[in-house]
């Protein structure tokens, strides 16, 4: 294994490992054929280039990221590599993998997309704190930054974590609008009041990066609770006036089954690493009482 | 094999409404997307979303100002089907519970936007594009409608037919991003194309890393026209760091942009005198960069645009995004300072060429949203009509996949007796002509494949043979390096202000990029997740993509819409009221033009554009 570093703009260099990562089993037999010359490249490589590790300096930061890849022989065991990326000013945290990777490894993966905090697919576990890529400035961390994948998730690669649970939890809450009626002619709106509209505006924000559940203690004990961000989609949906009140106290059940809202222990972690600044702590405190005054009407 | 009545490529706007609408029609539909849905770029977009909904405006002045914004190259039965759908669409969005801004009566509120003479962009805060994608994904969700998210379309299922035109599309190649699986997936009815822009032939662009103009690329190898292509907007206000995209709210709502003296150029210096900064895009763009080239820029790179005088209350009411954007991307507190901006690469104008029903000039094939060119924006969009092009034409798109009767289109595709053809481009190098470019033609007329399952199986062998091949070379070239010196050079040479030396460097630049190309390898072995051979597939896409608009901007010697060229300071309407076509042909491209329409239910006389 081999760490890379940046030597000058454009020439990158492989580096001997640290010690950490020189304690990983030794590699097995190669499968396929193109495995096998890659693995011969890389030794020559590594023999040809072999140099002291060089320390982090003022132009340059190190990171630390997370790899592992379970289907490719040295990467079974996971391990950190490090990467030494220039700085530059405004760069965020996405900014610096998509360097390091374009030019050191391009073998080292996440997800991105939009790189402005609005597809929701670049969450990552970073200094310890659940952020979005994008949106982090690499100046407002401590070096060397250490990224990891978000925790309480399956990894499938790397930085990349499995999101079928999160989008189930998701898809569970009946993520749907179901108004009591609908104009009939279709180019008569529905209208919703200004009040109504900031009321649910911000829970309208999530972009389904998964941040909140994965720092959501009680979610990582127990697999069924609905967690943070499906909550907050079912609280868009109950107070919006536009669905009925039928429709509300159907939601409402929804919320107040086992794994539902009361299993929410207020602990505000969802709310701190939330990267649009949901108060999601809060909704699911309203969701509770809104439910509880329900079972009150029932009695 | 996975097999569905309609397949939608592609999850953005156009694509969820597709797939909703042919839901609706009865038709058994799937979502292919190489994105989760609720990833897809249109959740970026902010401004809003153009629609006569008010007393005082109606279809006809939104048709004329889409015309008149166009600078006379859209064509009228697409651009009046936009604006007479839209209401009903965007209505339709609200009745499926999309938090739109609300007025004090409740209905949903709209602003100014640039080149329009009404106020009808109708929004969601500054985030119009995310609740509208969101909301979409919703009824998808309700409607229980299958969704294959993480797969890569990489190759379309066409026949092998000599002529494109009698060419059939049976399905695509998908390739699971997560565990590497090829397979393919048939369409009984129709694929839908609805892939999105291009923006990643730049390198400054306000456009997601995902937008690689995949669609446009596979269909044009398939022998479909890519129309207009030459046509890229570059938006006057993204931020210079990252390319990140400040509204066009912002001057709807009154932001003003300064030069370095603080000066209100777009009046100073006469750019739009009657509406400043609320020109159109093309406009602005340009003089924009004409302050920064002749000394008045700030810091040689951007200008100012500034919104303080707003007010804080109206600010966050209406653009409170934008401060975040300007905070988390540039370090900017646009409430205490005037945030930075600089044009960039916005949106694609061209696209695959279809008629006002989504379909292209091979049967069941469809395209929809900024890949596709139903020709609404002709050489310049106006801000807000790409929103309503996507439910629009995705809608139609859906339904006439699924079977439904929409009618003869009035837009001719393909080649027909009204073309014509270019004798021959004087470019400094053959453009397309190198080997795998070819092979991975997806029809070449030489085998006779008709039959659907044959087609679709023929393709996935293909497919597999090209990954294969990509996997086990050992050496040679990586992607990254290539995209580099491939976007360095468009935004070098076919950007907001383009000369005949520096297109022909560009197509220069192309080719040797291509050629190199040949010799690409993919570093990472792994079948699970592999990035690395997934932007290795997306560039050749841009390669193509990159050849077409440079191209298309060497042929047209005119100054028209976003095309401006140095040597040529005219509208020549005498010559250039027509489309520029490329197809194709048997490993290289050919350029031929078909003529605009400009008589729809209204007439549409060129006026001279005046801001
Ligand atoms: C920052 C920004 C702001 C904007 N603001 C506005 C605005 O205010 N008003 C307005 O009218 N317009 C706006 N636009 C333009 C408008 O948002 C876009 O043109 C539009 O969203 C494109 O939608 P789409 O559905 O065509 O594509 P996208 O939303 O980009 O979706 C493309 C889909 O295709 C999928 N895909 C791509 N390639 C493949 C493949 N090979 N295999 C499988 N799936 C694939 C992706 O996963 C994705 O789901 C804005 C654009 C940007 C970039
Ligand atoms: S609620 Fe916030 S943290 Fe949770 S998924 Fe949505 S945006 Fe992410
Ligand atoms: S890349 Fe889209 S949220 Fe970060």
């Amino acid at each position: 294994m081999s760490t890379q570093i940046e030597e000058s703009e454009t020439e990158a260099q492989e580096q001997e490992a640290e010690a950490e990562e020189a304690e990983l089993p030794a590699e097995q037999e190669p499968q396929t054929p193109g495995d096998r010359r890659r693995a011969e490249k890389r030794e020559r490589r590594e023999q040809e280039t072999a140099s002291e590790p060089v320390a982090e300096t003022d132009d340059t930061f190190k990171m630390k990221v997370f790899r592992y890849d379970p289907e490719v022989e040295g990467k079974m065991e996971p391990r950190f590599d490090d990467f030494y990326v220039p700085k530059k000013k405004g760069m965020t945290v996405l900014d610096a993998l998509i360097y390091a990777r374009d030019r050191f490894d391009t073998t080292l993966t996440f997800r991105h997309s939009c790189r402005q905090a609005v597809c929701g697919s670049d969450a990552l576990f970073i200094n310890g704190r659940q952020r979005l890529g994008c949106q982090t400035q690499i100046s407002d961390l401590d070096t060397p930054v250490r990224i990891e994948p978000l925790p309480h998730q399956d990894v499938v690669k790397d930085l990349v974590v499995d999101m079928e649970h999160f989008y189930d939890q998701m898809e569970a809450v009946e993520p749907f609008f179901q108004p009591d009626e609908t104009p009939g002619d279709e180019l008569e709106e529905q209208r919703q009041s200004r009040e109504n509209r900031e009321k649910v505006k911000m829970s309208t924000r999530c972009i389904w990066c998964g941040a909140c559940m994965s720092s959501c203690n009680v979610a990582a004990g127990d697999n069924q609770y609905l967690g943070p961000a499906a909550i907050n989609k079912a609280y868009r949906f109950a107070m919006d006036e536009r669905e009925g009140e039928n429709m509300k106290e159907h939601r409402l059940n929804v919320m107040d089954q086992e794994h539902g809202v009361w299993r929410c222990q207020t602990q505000f972690s969802c709310t701190n690493v939330c990267p649009k600044d949901i108060p999601l702590t809060e909704h699911i405190q309203e969701l509770k009482r809104e439910a509880v005054k329900q079972n009150l009407k029932f009695w | 094999m996975h097999e569905h009545d309609v397949l939608v490529v592609g999850a953005g706007g156009a694509g969820l409404r597709a797939a909703i609408a042919a839901h609706e029609e009865g038709a058994d539909v799937a979502l292919v997307t190489k994105l989760h849905p609720v990833r897809s770029h249109t959740g970026a977009a902010e401004g809003g979303i153009n629609a006569a909904l008010r007393d005082g405006d109606d279809w006809e002045l939104h048709a004329y100002d889409t015309m008149k914004g166009s600078d006379y190259l859209g064509d009228a039965p697409a651009i009046e089907t936009l604006a007479q759908d839209s209401p009903k669409e965007t209505v339709q969005l609200e009745h499926w519970g999309m938090p739109f801004s609300r007025e004090d009566d409740g209905r949903v509120s709209q602003r100014p936007f640039g080149g329009l003479s009404f106020p009808r962009t109708t929004y969601a805060g500054a985030e119009t594009g995310h609740h509208l994608l969101h909301t979409m994904y919703e009824q998808v969700v309700k409607r229980g409608i299958k969704v294959y998210d993480e797969w890569y379309v990489s190759r379309l299922a066409v026949t092998d037919h000599d002529d494109p035109e009698e060419r059939e599309c049976h399905g695509v190649v998908g390739y699971d991003i997560k565990t590497g699986q090829i397979q393919g997936f048939k369409a009984r009815n129709g694929v839908i194309l609805a892939t999105g822009g291009l923006g990643q032939v730049y390198d400054h662009t306000t456009n997601a890393v995902a937008n690689t103009g995949d669609g446009a690329a596979m269909a044009y190898r398939a022998g479909v026209p890519l129309e207009d292509m030459e046509f890229i907007q570059f938006h006057p206000t993204t931020l210079p760091s990252t390319g990140v995209l400040i509204s066009e709210g912002v001057r709807g709502e009154g932001g003003i942009l300064y030069n370095n003296e603080g000066e209100r150029f777009m009046f100073e210096y006469g750019y739009a005198n009657n509406d400043g900064e609320l020109a159109s895009r093309d406009v602005v763009a340009r003089a924009e960069l004409t302050e920064v080239n002749n000394g008045r820029g700030v810091e040689d790179e951007y200008v100012h645009l500034d919104m303080r005088h707003l007010g804080e209350e109206r600010i966050t009411d209406r653009l409170e995004n934008i401060l975040h954007l300007a905070r988390d991307f540039e370090g900017v507190d646009a409430l205490e300072e005037p945030m930075p901006v600089k044009p960039g690469q916005h949106y694609a104008m061209g696209g695959v060429e279809t008629d006002e029903n989504g379909e292209t000039c091979i049967s069941g094939l469809y395209a929809a949203g900024e890949c596709a060119c139903v020709s609404v924006h002709g050489s310049n969009r106006l801000g807000g009509n790409a929103l309503p092009e996507l439910i629009v034409f995705g809608a139609r798109a859906g339904r006439h996949a699924a079977g439904t009767d929409l009618g003869e289109a009035e837009i001719s595709t393909g080649e027909t007796e009204e073309t014509e053809f270019e004798d021959g481009l004087d470019t400094p190098v053959e453009p397309g002509a190198v080997a795998t470019s070819d092979e991975d033609a997806v029809a070449d007329g030489g085998t006779a494949i008709t039959s659907p399952d044959e087609t679709v199986r023929h393709a996935v062998e293909n497919e597999r043979t090209r990954v294969d091949h990509l996997l086990e070379k050992d050496e040679g070239v990586q992607q990254a390096e290539l995209r580099e010196k491939l976007q360095k050079s468009m935004t070098e040479n076919v950007n907001v202000f383009r000369n005949e030396e520096g297109l022909k460097q560009a197509l220069e630049d192309i080719r040797e990029v291509r050629e190199r190309y040949e010799d690409v390898y993919v570093n990472d072995p792994s079948r699970t997740f592999n990035t690395d051979l997934i932007h290795t597939i997306e560039m050749q896409n841009l390669l193509d993509l990159a050849e077409s608009i440079t191209l298309g901007a060497l042929a047209r010697d005119e100054f028209r819409g976003a095309h401006w060229r140095q040597e040529h300071q005219e509208r020549k309407d005498d010559e250039w009221l027509k489309h520029t076509l490329l197809s194709w042909n048997e490993g290289t491209p050919k350029l031929w033009y078909k003529p605009t329409i400009l008589d729809g239910e209204k007439e549409y006389e060129p006026k001279e554009r005046s801001y």
